[in-house]
């Protein structure tokens, strides 16, 4: 088997190496050793806003050829786009932000890193050591505040521990469980005087993350999966962030096990495969939510048991053995029990299976799904994803979705907001690779699309960039399309303009009598309450992208569709913004409601899978 | 509802009680009792804390929670059986002529001090185990305590292995 990288660029960060050559000492200043630390770490781009504590950081900033640095319109657009950057190249993500509100703008964005463990550092100045704790102008405990929402994070104070700590960590980011950490430099230690040299001596005596695996562990795994009759591969990001997805083709092909890849994880198994049968969970597909409610064993590929995956917890998955793999070992056990748990790297761990796998078979033990198979395919068949086209020939926002997922170019990445429009990108878009969907799963973060593509286009300026977004996700941080407009960042926009925030008007539907309580966009409140006003047009989202410095245009009707995304994909020299006018009361299919039981999957509204279970024993 | 005593080996720098702390709340466990200080070696200090659990599942993810903070050296479980376990109390009893040599002769049978004496209290000084130090207080505690401060329990396991030597080694090959 070959172990060919996967995404260009996915190599891990540059990390200072201990045997390597010490850097004869440079008499700077902190500011300039931060500048200089970043440097050697490999960072090439760093989004952020200047202020008064982090000011002498953007002084050698100005002179640095090896690091750029985007001017972003707001503090949470520069962490989301360090976010989408990262998930983009597999490189480490950087913002910066001054002290106080800058610092305080940023904790949305590091919360979105940490819950869907994207390795981003951010670097926040902070008032002068002598004048912490004293309620200091734009003073903010940013190390307390981010404690919970990090992997770690360091208050520096002495310009000597810049560059330890820089090296440290972007360490720490990058490796292991990756995640988010904060490096709060006090501004007089980035105005004293130093000495820099590279690499610095890490200090980390309690940080040593299991990479490889147990052997008795994955023996035991791979005799569970040749002995199961109905076995499931569970993928998660973990196998996205570990670089696993030549291993895991290789695993599912060796297996000819089903497999399903979370919200976090499409892209890391071709969409088109036969052996995928699609997204599990709350809006997963009717197969792969009833393979893991009806499968003897699932494997777990650094996924976390998520309750949006999971439904109810005490009926998920219930005939179901577990194997559970993962690079953190809280993880596993942590919501299910797991019968073999796994720790260790995906990459390794799934290599590791494959080998495990064969010798199974080369001692006779081969297992036989095709019963399984059979019930799968016939799901598959009767339950296709789909939906169906508005009477009135307003535009589907699935169609419309769709279409600009079958029209973009090869190797496009598509960043999502978060509600209906999200899931519909999550089923409508055909994921092959890995890196090309960027979201925010763990979070739920409104108006990551935008930042999230600008970060993903900085990263991976080569190929193309379209962000999904919903009209109510835009309106959180659509002024970073200034900023792409103003640093070359030529991102795409599709708004699925539904006047409304749409998931949650889809839940009062369903769950609150349609009453629809505040989820209506386009019209103020003397609006009847039921249908949501479309039409106003305030804002007007194309005079609002002009403004900003972007191609802008309306589409309203399906005759137009194919055209406005060929216009949009052949414009390449500035930002490009599509408002698509669709149809309102589209609604998310399959659904799982919350805290209900899988079983209770719902194909459409009041229409339940008849899986045929009188007949099972 | 069972107590699990665990000691914590950190990093000796600022912010790390607040950090496991914080950890404890966040993820929905009680402390029963906190008790920290410096070791042998003063780069690394020792939390030992008592906490509550419901069933074995909890605990074992709330030392998996521990261990993945960057400044946590190292988690051990100390059993009752195997380990010794202290708290300290320092208790102010009204005394006055009459009451006096009756305080003094509960203080000599559960091995206490009087550490400080007044015309209208004594102060006693008690180390033992919680059970010890309960019993105690129960017979001093018809005589009036004015006062009662007592720390978190510290313990160490029976025998000559030590949690800390492996720890040392780890803090000696990064520095």
């Amino acid at each position: 088997m070959t172990m060919t990288e996967q995404a260009s660029g996915a190599h891990p960060q540059p990390r200072p190496r201990s045997g390597g050559h010490q850097s004869a000492p440079e008499h700077v200043t902190g500011a300039q050793s931060l500048i200089r630390s970043l440097e050697e770490v490999g960072a090439d781009t760093v989004f952020g806003i200047p202020g008064g504590a982090i000011l002498p950081a953007y002084d050698p900033l100005m002179d640095s050829t090896r690091v750029r640095h985007v001017l972003v319109r707001h503090e949470q657009g520069a962490g989301h786009a360090a976010t989408g950057y990262a998930q983009a190249t597999g490189r480490v993500g950087v913002c910066m932000a001054t002290s106080g509100p800058g610092a305080t703008n940023l904790v949305t964005p590091i919360a979105d890193a940490h819950m869907d463990s994207v390795a981003l550092v951010a670097i926040t100045g902070q008032v002068a050591s002598k004048a912490i704790g004293t309620d200091a102008f734009q003073e903010a405990d940013i190390v307390g505040i981010t404690m919970p929402i990090t992997k770690h994070n360091f208050l520096v104070t002495k310009a000597e521990d810049i560059p330890r700590v820089i090296a440290q960590a972007f360490h720490i980011a990058s490796t292991g469980r990756p995640g988010p950490v904060l490096v709060d430099i006090a501004k007089d230690a980035l105005q004293a005087k130093t000495t820099f040299s590279w690499p610095p001596v890490m200090d980390l005596p309690g940080y040593r993350p299991v990479t490889k695996p147990h052997a008795k562990q994955i023996r035991e795994a791979a005799k569970l999966i040749t002995a199961a009759k109905r076995p499931v591969l569970y993928v998660g990001g973990g196998v996205l962030k570990a670089h696993a997805t030549a291993e895991l083709k290789v695993l599912a092909e060796l297996t000819g096990a089903p497999v399903t890849t979370t919200l976090m994880a499409l892209g890391a198994f071709p969409d088109s495969h036969e052996l995928h049968v699609g997204m599990p969970g709350m809006h997963g597909a009717v197969t792969a939510v009833t393979a893991l409610q009806k499968a003897d064993l699932i494997v777990a590929l650094g996924a976390r048991f998520d309750d949006r995956v999971t439904g109810r917890l005490d009926s998920f998955a219930p005939f179901a053995k577990i194997v559970h793999a993962d690079i953190d070992p809280a993880e596993i056990g942590k919501n299910r029990a797991a019968d073999v748990p796994i720790v260790g790297d995906a990459r390794e761990v799934i290599a590791d299976l494959v080998q495990a796998v064969q010798k199974e078979h080369s001692d006779g033990h081969t297992g036989d799904y095709s019963a399984w198979w059979k019930d799968l395919n016939r799901w598959r068949e009767t339950y296709p994803l789909g939906y169906e086209q508005p009477d009135n020939g307003s535009l589907s926002p699935q169609q419309v979705i769709e279409r600009v997922g079958q029209l973009a170019p090869e190797g496009t990445i598509f960043a999502a907001g978060v509600g209906q429009h999200q899931m519909w990108a999550a089923h409508y878009i055909q994921y092959e690779k890995p890196a090309t969907w960027l979201n925010s799963g763990g979070a739920g973060t409104m108006g990551y699309a935008v930042p999230a593509a600008m970060g993903a286009k900085a990263g991976a300026p080569d190929r193309t960039v379209w962000a999904i977004d919903g009209d109510g996700c835009f309106q959180m941080t659509n002024q970073e399309l200034t900023t792409c407009a103003l640093n070359n960042i030529p991102i795409k926009v599709a708004i699925i303009n539904n006047g409304a925030l749409g998931m949650v008007r889809q839940w009062q539907t369903l769950f609150y009598n349609q009453r629809y309580s505040n989820t209506v966009l386009h019209s103020g409140p003397e609006a009847d309450g039921k249908q949501p006003s479309a039409g106003t047009r305030i804002p007007d989202f194309v005079k609002l992208s002009e403004a900003m410095g972007c191609y802008a245009i309306r589409c309203e009707s399906p005759d137009d569709l194919d055209k406005v995304i060929e216009e949009a994909n052949s414009i390449n020299d500035r930002p490009v913004v599509i408002d698509f006018i669709v149809h309102e009361d589209a609604m998310v299919w399959p659904m799982v409601a919350a805290g209900t039981s899988n079983d209770e999957v719902m194909f459409a509204r009041d229409v339940r899978p008849d899986f045929g279970d009188n007949e099972d024993d | 509802m069972s107590k699990h005593t665990l000691s914590v080996l950190v990093e000796n720098k600022p912010g790390v009680l607040a950090r496991i702390t914080a950890l404890f709340s966040r993820r929905g466990f009680n402390i029963d009792s906190l008790a920290v200080g410096v070791t042998e070696h003063p780069d690394i200090s020792r939390i030992t804390i008592v906490v509550n659990v419901i069933e074995a599942l909890p605990l074992e993810q709330v030392t998996k929670q521990l261990n993945k903070l960057v400044n946590v050296l190292k988690i051990v479980e100390l059993e009752a059986g195997s380990a010794v376990q202290r708290e300290l109390v320092l208790v102010k009893v009204r005394a006055d002529n009459e009451t006096r040599s009756q305080i003094v002769e509960i203080v000599q049978l559960f091995r206490a001090k009087t550490v400080d004496v007044s015309p209208e209290a004594v102060t006693v000084e008690a180390t033992g185990s919680s059970d010890k130090l309960s019993a105690m207080l129960k017979m001093l505690e018809p005589y009036g305590i004015k006062e009662l401060v007592q720390s978190g329990t510290i313990a160490i396991g029976r025998g000559a292995r030590s949690i800390t030597d492996r720890s040392l080694r780890a803090l000696d090959r990064s520095a």
